[in-house]
């Protein structure tokens, strides 16, 4: 597939959606791409099938303060110099750029890189979704080194990094996103395409253009086609009936409410944020839970809603839908579970606690 | 020295209508009329402004304040009508590369409005240190490439609402490569974080000064024309308050959105209520708008101009297509209500006045909501539904301004303010004051004027009280500026947003004064 002008934009509501609430706003990730695109022309989309087993796949991302990232806009040159020092250092070929993270801006951004510098993005990410920390990656749960990380900013600083594990990785990243003016672009757990053909969450680029391509395309219930599309449950229609958020230690943590409105009516649903929609509770019960996806989406228009941007009296739908498989293992519960995020419940699959409740 | 305030007017350009008052010093409202908006606006306001000397008897000599909401700006943008062509600097290397000024703007707005674009080294990072050095040579090398005869430049630096030290220096070097014949916008005065945002809203601002200044000098001619070349002038900008002529010459883009402003201020006057949901219902659709504190809530979002993303201040407004001039139709079983409107033709078209289009207003008429109308009207089931409809999507739209559970009052304003019921859900009761139908027009003649600092500051060792106390005295000190009584300035708004994701504390500060003009 080409990741052409309309395919990035139909991905880039996908981004969103994926988010899960979180994962900063597409809109300069998809501006950065669309202006790549017409420079370079358009990059690819291979899947990791049809790439040489020993050529290096590079996870990309940005790293810091969504403020910072609407404000000191990139340079435009750093995924390339990334590529260029780890190609260095290996003294092998990066075959194609991997987004660390599909949820929000991040899914975007590998379109841009690749297409300056003229190789392929593949159709996998390290979350299929968004999670606020470094090593919440399938690649750290698949036993990759986080090492070498290799970090740039838009003066032309580049930083090789070894942490030693997936902590350290966060540790010494933020440090240095701060370093270097609130953000940074920043590779880590580089692996080969015979690697990353397990290691990564696969078919997620492919899986937020269908997404996008579903909303906009749907006649009449753009949630409904949403659904359909990543085969996911409605947990409720209504509006914003309270929102409660606060910023501690860097992130954003609160909690919203959504009151049932139509054929809902009567009913309530309450979200716990941190960054992300992490907890969907109705009547004290959990109804969703992080790892897998809690999205808020317009009801009119099925455009995801971000934590950020919840407020009262907006029209929303709240879906869920399964995360990848690897996120359900004790690895990616022990990482990215609700126990993870301080929460004193065991996780059980979105799909099961709907038939149970039905 | 000008003479004691005495009679105000007040005139608001609507889409439709131009509406204009006089106001006594006490309040009481003197004289009103409504004519139809010219195509070229500034006639409409003539006429207005004619027609409500002839009708009130007053003496023009007693009119000492011209208070005028206009849409030129709007228009300029809407039409790609009369925008000054501009250059446009970004201050931001070597990040901001990635995304060029006026990248994913329409073709037309961009050839319309830009003459050259550039990006050059400098700005700031969010804790006010240097991004890079300026590179002043690229910005004079830029300055004196630029056409002969251009007449304005846009600036926007990285982080500018944080420092605007680069911004402050490239306006220098434009003074001293081109002395004051090229007019200069900066970012940091015109919007906030958010830098394409903040830069869309900067080149509109530039390429809108031109037109403003036409405006100006028309619309001293026309008060010349009618005897109000003595009037001191002031422009309705879009937070509800007034700004001077010389302010509406270099901030035109803040008038965009005065229309929505006007009748919420108009409406909070009329009632003498300062906190309240207001809802101006026209032919064709309707603003629903709060007012916090007497004046309009602002919105926390960027909003679209013109297809042009941008994110200066203006009314948090939900607008939807409801009207006095709504057509009712029947699809099948069902009855559909707009968007589609008869607009101004609703004497003509209308039911009730022996038309053929089924309107809201005959919807009102039919089950004994309003009364008026030519042609006699029997109840009708679709009627009554489509009436049931709109009751809705207003109560919705209500509901969707609030930003909390609970009751509050609503005042509804404007022509078509008879279609809404006295009972709503969400709604403690609902206010109709005298002279609904030219709000608008009041909220401008009544004006306060105000002062606002919108900016990001680190604590840097300072409490937050007195990071509070400083920009609130500078908010303050412009309100003075612009024409505000020292001793009735207040701080009308005061927000402080704590930025996240960064683990070194700064804190966006919200700061307006506001108080009534010098000398009332």
């Amino acid at each position: 597939m080409l990741l052409d002008a309309d395919t990035l934009r139909a991905q880039s509501r996908g981004c969103g959606i994926l988010g899960a609430g979180g994962g900063g706003a597409p809109t300069i990730g998809l501006l950065a791409g669309l202006r790549a695109l017409e420079v370079h022309g358009p990059a690819s989309l291979v899947d990791l099938d049809d790439l040489p087993d020993d050529d290096l796949v590079l996870p990309i991302g940005m790293v810091g303060a969504p403020v910072v990232s609407i404000e000191k806009i990139c340079n435009g040159a750093e995924g390339a110099r990334i590529v260029r020092r780890v190609e260095a250092m290996t003294g092998r070929r990066v075959a194609a750029l991997m987004a660390s993270e599909i949820g929000g801006s991040n899914g975007l951004y590998p379109a841009a890189h690749a297409a300056a510098l003229g190789i392929p993005v593949v159709d996998a990410d390290g979350m299929g979704r968004a999670f606020p920390e470094m090593p919440q990656v399938s690649m750290e749960i698949a036993g990759i080194s986080p090492s070498p990380c290799v970090m740039s900013d838009e003066r032309g600083n580049v930083l090789t990094l070894d942490p030693a594990d997936g902590q350290w990785l966060e540790r010494l990243c933020r440090a240095v996103a701060v370093c270097f003016g609130g953000r940074a672009i920043s590779s880590e757990y580089l692996m080969t395409v015979a690697e990353a053909r397990t290691a990564a969450v696969r078919g997620t680029v492919s899986l937020a253009v269908r997404i996008g391509r579903a909303i906009a395309e749907a006649s009449d219930d753009p949630v409904r086609a949403l659904l359909d599309a990543v085969g996911g449950f409605r947990l409720i229609d209504g509006k914003v009936s309270d929102v409660e958020r606060r910023v501690t230690g860097g992130f954003v943590r609160g909690s919203a409410q959504v009151e049932g409105l139509r054929a809902d009516t009567g009913r309530l649903l309450r979200l716990e944020l941190q960054n992300e929609n992490l907890v969907a509770l109705e009547d004290g019960l959990v109804v969703a839970s992080v790892p897998d996806v809690i999205s808020v989406v317009d009801t009119q228009t099925g455009g995801a809603v971000s934590t950020e941007l919840l407020r009262y009296g907006q029209r929303v739908s709240v879906v869920a839908f399964p995360c990848d498989p690897v996120w359900r293992t004790d690895g990616g519960l022990a990482l990215a579970g609700p126990r993870a995020f301080g929460y004193d419940f065991d996780y059980t699959p979105v799909e099961d606690l709907r038939a149970c409740a039905a | 020295m000008p003479a004691l305030p005495d009679l105000r007017l007040g005139v608001d350009v609507g889409g439709t209508h131009t509406d204009a008052v006089l106001v006594e010093r006490d309040g009481r409202l003197l004289a009103k009329v409504k004519v139809p908006t010219s195509p070229d606006v500034t006639g409409g306001i003539r006429g207005a402004i004619s027609e409500l000397l002839a009708r009130s008897a007053a003496p023009t000599g007693r009119v000492t304040h011209v208070m005028l909401g206009t849409t030129h700006a709007t228009n300029a943008v809407l039409e790609r009508k009369g925008l000054a062509r501009t250059a446009v600097l970004r201050v931001g290397g070597p990040a901001t590369h990635a995304i060029p000024p006026l990248f994913g703007w329409p073709d037309d707005l961009r050839r319309a409005v830009s003459v050259a674009e550039t990006i050059v080294d400098g700005g700031a990072e969010f804790d006010g240190r240097d991004l890079a050095p300026l590179d002043r040579d690229a910005v004079t090398r830029f300055v004196a490439g630029l056409p002969e005869g251009l007449t304005g430049l846009a600036v926007s630096s990285v982080f500018s609402p944080v420092s605007a030290d680069h911004e402050l220096a490239v306006e220098e070097i434009v003074r001293s490569e081109r002395g004051a014949g090229l007019h200069v916008s900066l970012s940091h005065e015109i919007g906030t974080l958010g830098l394409l945002e903040r830069e869309n809203a900067t080149v509109l601002n530039e390429a809108l000064v031109s037109t403003a200044r036409r405006v100006v000098g028309a619309v001293g001619e026309s008060l010349t024309a009618t005897g109000l070349g003595h009037a001191i002038v002031f422009f309705a900008q879009n937070d509800g308050t007034l700004m001077s002529l010389d302010h509406a010459i270099h901030f035109p883009v803040l008038t965009i959105g005065s229309g929505p402003a006007n009748s919420i201020r108009g409406a909070a006057y009329l009632t003498g209520v300062r906190d309240a949901i207001v809802a101006d219902v026209g032919g064709t659709s309707t603003d629903v708008g709060v007012l916090v504190n007497g004046l309009p809530r602002e919105s926390a979002l960027g909003v679209h101009i013109g297809g042009i993303a941008t994110n200066f201040r203006m009314p948090d407004i939900v607008s939807i297509a409801l009207g006095g001039g709504t057509v009712v139709r029947h699809v099948g079983e069902a009855v559909t209500v707009g968007p589609d409107s008869v607009g101004y033709r609703l004497t003509e078209e209308a039911l009730i006045f022996g038309g053929a289009t089924p309107t809201l207003s005959d919807a009102a008429v039919s089950v004994g909501r309003a009364r008026f109308g030519t042609a006699p009207l029997s109840a009708d089931r679709a009627l009554a539904l489509a009436l049931r409809m709109a009751d809705e999507m207003l109560a919705e739209a209500v509901d969707r301004v609030k930003t909390a559970k609970g009751e509050a009052p609503l005042i509804v304003v404007g022509g078509g303010s008879v279609l809404i019921p006295d009972d709503l859900p969400g709604v403690s009761k609902v206010l109709r004051p005298d002279d609904f139908d030219v709000a608008n027009a009041v909220g401008a003649a009544i004006g306060t004027v105000s002062g606002q600092v919108d900016r990001i500051y680190q604590q840097a060792g300072r409490s937050r009280q007195e990071i509070i106390d400083a920009v609130s005295e500078e908010a303050r000190s412009q309100a003075v500026r612009a024409g505000a009584d020292p001793m009735g300035v207040e701080i009308v708004e005061l927000e402080g947003i704590p930025l996240s994701y960064l683990t070194n504390p700064a804190l966006r500060l919200r700061v307006k004064a506001a108080g009534p003009l010098a000398g009332l």
